[in-house]
């Protein structure tokens, strides 16, 4: 199963990974609006656990092939359940936006994080 | 089960065509009247007066009513009608237990208002639709089912196809019908009853959400005081609602971001806190039946006893054993509380559906109390048969329930029999009978007839063909105003029997529940205590009512710092939550006071509209004596040691060679004399005259002193 990995000791707490998070989702830098959230150099990523798709009462987040947790934001009906029930608090919630977002592991941050505290893994 | 439509011959008696409008903060600012005898649609516009008075639910509900009946209407007069709306805050996504239909009409139980809430998918969506109220009056000549499609701008009065009445069946069938495919079938919500809410008076309305899950219908009901039978006598089988697109802002909301924080950290707090407070989520209510036993309170053989040895057959983990699901279901978008339960391919063992595999929605606490313990049943499998017959039968299983119990009394007592039940053998625990009395009440023969008149009616049947007294006929027979009692047992609680009697609409929990407060608690011990929370519950709690909202997550579910607050059992941080949820949709600034105004103001109108109907008044706030103590000696036997202790502690009575029925005789003077004073400080809380009317300084006070109110009040004070 894919899935982004962390090792929050070699975390710097630079922010790089926020910046292209924000950019790449959602065309603006705005680390509000980053699927990976980095606070005091811990990092809150989603781990692909699934907990979410049965909180979900309208059926809008499943796994795809890959194993990557998806919303699907046509059926997603904005109440957020999934954000409170996230056991990893990475479900993500903001102002602008109707529906939550998450990580979908694109590995893009990973690209950029000048230590490797991140990383794309497909271990099971 | 057969879902085949009847597509064949059924034709549209009216269409109608509207313009689908804005939502802002909250409201539509337009209702929708229908008229089923004469055809007639129309829109009308929300005034000004009506969001700051009434703002909307049963607040819309009263005030539409209130026009259109006069004080000599009936419940199956053509005017009487029947109001469904949501509230400014209904149909958000976000905070739970926000999907709340109000539905008022005249009862044929108490013949005044009566106000009654249910979950799914319908209020909601008649929001979205362009509504904040839909008024249905008249009566058809024959069987018709409203639609109303959302999207579309479309409603259309429709002959209704023959067949099934019952809403299991029905609710497929019109679900199926309406949408253009599974996907579809989420958009659908329908309101129907079933065949017993024609032959008696204590119908309900099945309120039915798509469970995508599932996929099949599920059903919430509103369930006291007979809207369903007030349905049928006007020959409404069904109104059907379509509307598509649900997000996350169709309140168009003053501030979406407030309505998502608050909703994600009740979210959070229902997460962390619920599987080690209430466990609302793996059993819903049913998780209070061992407690009630425990502190003696789960009524028993009609109210006679708080505890059975047996109750251990149908705890709660015996119900969430029969629950079958996997996941937990609210009845609502957003509701993370998801009390609603369901047992799954259970097989029918009588009635017109044996051998059916159907789904059942429950158990709930109060099908469990009433159904079981208060009938003698300890059969958690006829229980949960029991409240699926209730359900689609169209019936309310409180009322049925507590007026079996009242039957049962009546049958051990001898004031019924064999030869008068029509061979029915009432006992208490007949499981046998209990299920010839429901299906003979769909059916509307045989002794099920009488039964399904309610407490009230059949007192005085059983008097004037039986020749029963009627005393002790008033002493056991658990209803007021014509209502039944619903599942708790108040008799050694002040505070709850205030809960019950000093009520708008009759004895039922949502005004006020305040059993755990006063007895287990003890945290109300004078009377200005319990007049104060006699006051307090019941406005907070009819606030709900006004904004679409469910109370359950107002609290069972407490943040974790809660019991170290000022007042924890008032969850003040839910309350603020409340504060903040209603400001963030309709752009006001009301603080935790003015709540409290708002539903003071709607409180006091329906206290004046009971009043204006012929109630309402002192004399109607008295309540049974199996309610407030011990009526027979069996009773006063069963908790001797306690009422011996009482007599002496409260009263220097000294027991010593008394007999039962002496002591019953001075207990019963000393509790009737403590719910006559508990009702003097409660009216005086509240604003009102010793004889139960409010003020018109208090109607000044609350700026709820329009004149149609004054004209009232002034005749009686």
């Amino acid at each position: 199963m894919k899935f982004l990995a962390k090792n929050d000791a070699l975390c710097i707490g630079c922010g790089e990974c926020e910046q292209v998070c924000s950019k790449t989702y959602f065309k603006e830098s705005d680390r509000e609006k980053s699927t990976i959230q980095i606070n005091d150099k811990k990092i809150t990523v989603c781990t692909q656990c699934g907990e979410c798709i049965d909180v979900c009462s309208v059926g809008a987040i499943s796994r795809d092939k890959n194993g990557i947790v998806r919303i699907n934001k046509k059926l997603c009906v904005g109440c957020f359940m999934c954000v409170g029930f996230c056991p990893e608090l990475a479900m993500m919630m903001h102002g602008d936006l109707l529906e939550p977002f998450k990580c979908i592991a694109c590995g893009k941050c990973a690209k950029i994080c000048p230590t490797q505290a991140i990383y794309i893994s497909k271990e099971s | 089960m057969d879902l085949k439509n009847d597509q064949a011959g059924h034709k549209f008696l009216k269409e109608y065509n509207y313009d689908l409008g804005d939502l802002d903060r909250g409201y539509t600012n337009r209702t929708l009247y229908i008229n089923v005898g004469t055809h007639e649609i129309k829109e009308k516009p929300v005034t000004p007066l009506m969001k700051d008075k009434f703002i909307g639910g049963k607040g819309f509900g009263l005030y539409y009513l209130w026009q259109a009946v006069t004080e000599k209407t009936k419940w199956n007069d053509p005017e009487n009608e029947i109001i469904i709306s949501s509230g400014p805050v209904g149909g958000i996504t976000q905070y739970p237990g926000s999907g709340k239909s109000l539905v008022v009409t005249l009862s044929p139980l108490t013949n005044m208002p009566i106000d009654s809430n249910a979950g799914g998918h319908f209020g909601p969506f008649l929001k979205f639709a362009g509504f904040d109220a839909l008024e249905l009056q008249g009566k058809a000549d024959q069987d018709v089912i409203i639609v109303i499609n959302g999207n579309k701008g479309t409603i259309t009065i429709e002959e209704a196809p023959a067949g099934a009445v019952d809403t299991h069946i029905l609710g497929e069938q019109l679900t199926e019908k309406y949408a253009e495919n599974e996907e579809d079938k989420r958009n659908i919500a329908v309101i129907s009853t079933g065949s017993a809410a024609e032959h008696t008076n204590i119908g309900l309305l099945n309120f039915t959400f798509y469970d995508v899950r599932r996929k099949g219908i599920r059903l919430k009901q509103a369930g006291r005081g007979g809207i369903g039978t007030v349905f049928r006598d006007k020959r409404i089988k069904a109104v059907v609602i379509k509307f598509a697109g649900v997000k996350g802002n169709q309140n168009h909301p003053a501030d979406q971001l407030t309505l998502n924080k608050t909703g994600i950290k009740l979210h959070k707090e229902i997460h962390d806190l619920d599987n080690v407070q209430n466990k609302m989520r793996k059993i819903g209510t049913a998780n209070i039946i061992e407690v009630m036993d425990k502190y003696d309170l789960l009524p028993t053989h009609n109210y006679k006893f708080g505890a059975h040895k047996n109750t251990f057959k149908i705890s709660s983990e015996v119900f969430i054993s029969k629950v079958t699901q996997n996941y937990p279901d609210g009845c609502w978008h957003g509701c993370s509380m998801a009390c609603a339960k369901a047992a799954d391919h259970f097989e029918l063992k009588t009635g017109p559906y044996k051998g059916q595999k159907v789904t059942i929605d429950g158990p709930e606490y109060e099908n469990a109390a009433g159904l079981g313990s208060n009938c003698g049943i300890f059969d958690p499998d006829a229980i949960l048969e029991l409240n699926f017959y209730c359900d689609t039968y169209g019936i309310d299983t409180i009322s049925y329930a507590t007026l079996t119990a009242f039957v049962m009394e009546c049958y051990e007592n001898g004031i019924l029999n064999k030869e008068r039940t029509g061979g029915l053998e009432l006992n208490f625990g007949n499981i046998e009978a209990n299920f010839e009395l429901i299906h003979q009440m769909a059916k509307g023969v045989g002794f099920g007839k009488i039964a399904g008149m309610g407490i009230r009616k059949m007192k005085a049947y059983f008097e004037k063909e039986f020749g029963a007294d009627p005393k002790f006929l008033f002493d056991i027979g658990m209803e007021q105003k014509g209502l039944e009692f619903s599942e708790y047992l108040p008799k050694e609680s002040l505070a709850q029997q205030g809960g019950y009697g000093l009520t708008n609409k009759g004895p039922q929990h949502d005004e006020a529940w305040l059993i755990f407060m006063d007895m287990v608690n003890n945290q109300i011990p004078t009377f200005e205590d319990k007049a104060e929370a006699l006051h307090y519950y019941p406005m907070f709690r009819t606030w709900f009512g006004l904004n679409g909202l469910c109370k359950l997550p107002w609290n069972d579910i407490a943040p974790a710092n809660n019991k170290f607050t000022d007042e924890p059992a008032k969850i003040p941080e839910h309350v603020q939550n409340y504060v903040d949820i209603f400001n963030a949709v309709t752009g006001k600034t009301i603080d935790k006071h003015e709540l409290i105004r708002q539903s003071e103001r709607v409180y006091n109108f329906q206290r004046i509209f009971n009043i204006r109907m012929g109630y309402g008044k002192r004399v109607h706030d008295k309540l049974p004596y199996r309610a407030m103590g011990p009526v027979t000696v069996e009773e006063y036997l069963s908790r001797q040691e306690r009422y011996d202790q009482q007599l002496a502690e409260f009263l220097g009575y000294d027991t010593t060679g008394k007999s039962a029925e002496e002591k019953i005789k001075v207990m019963r003077e000393y509790r009737e004399s403590q719910y006559e004073k508990l009702t003097d400080a409660v009216y005086k809380r509240r604003g009102w005259t010793m004889d139960g009317v409010p003020m018109v300084e208090k109607l000044r006070e609350i700026e709820m002193d329009l004149p149609e109110l004054i004209e009232v009040v002034k005749k009686h004070v």
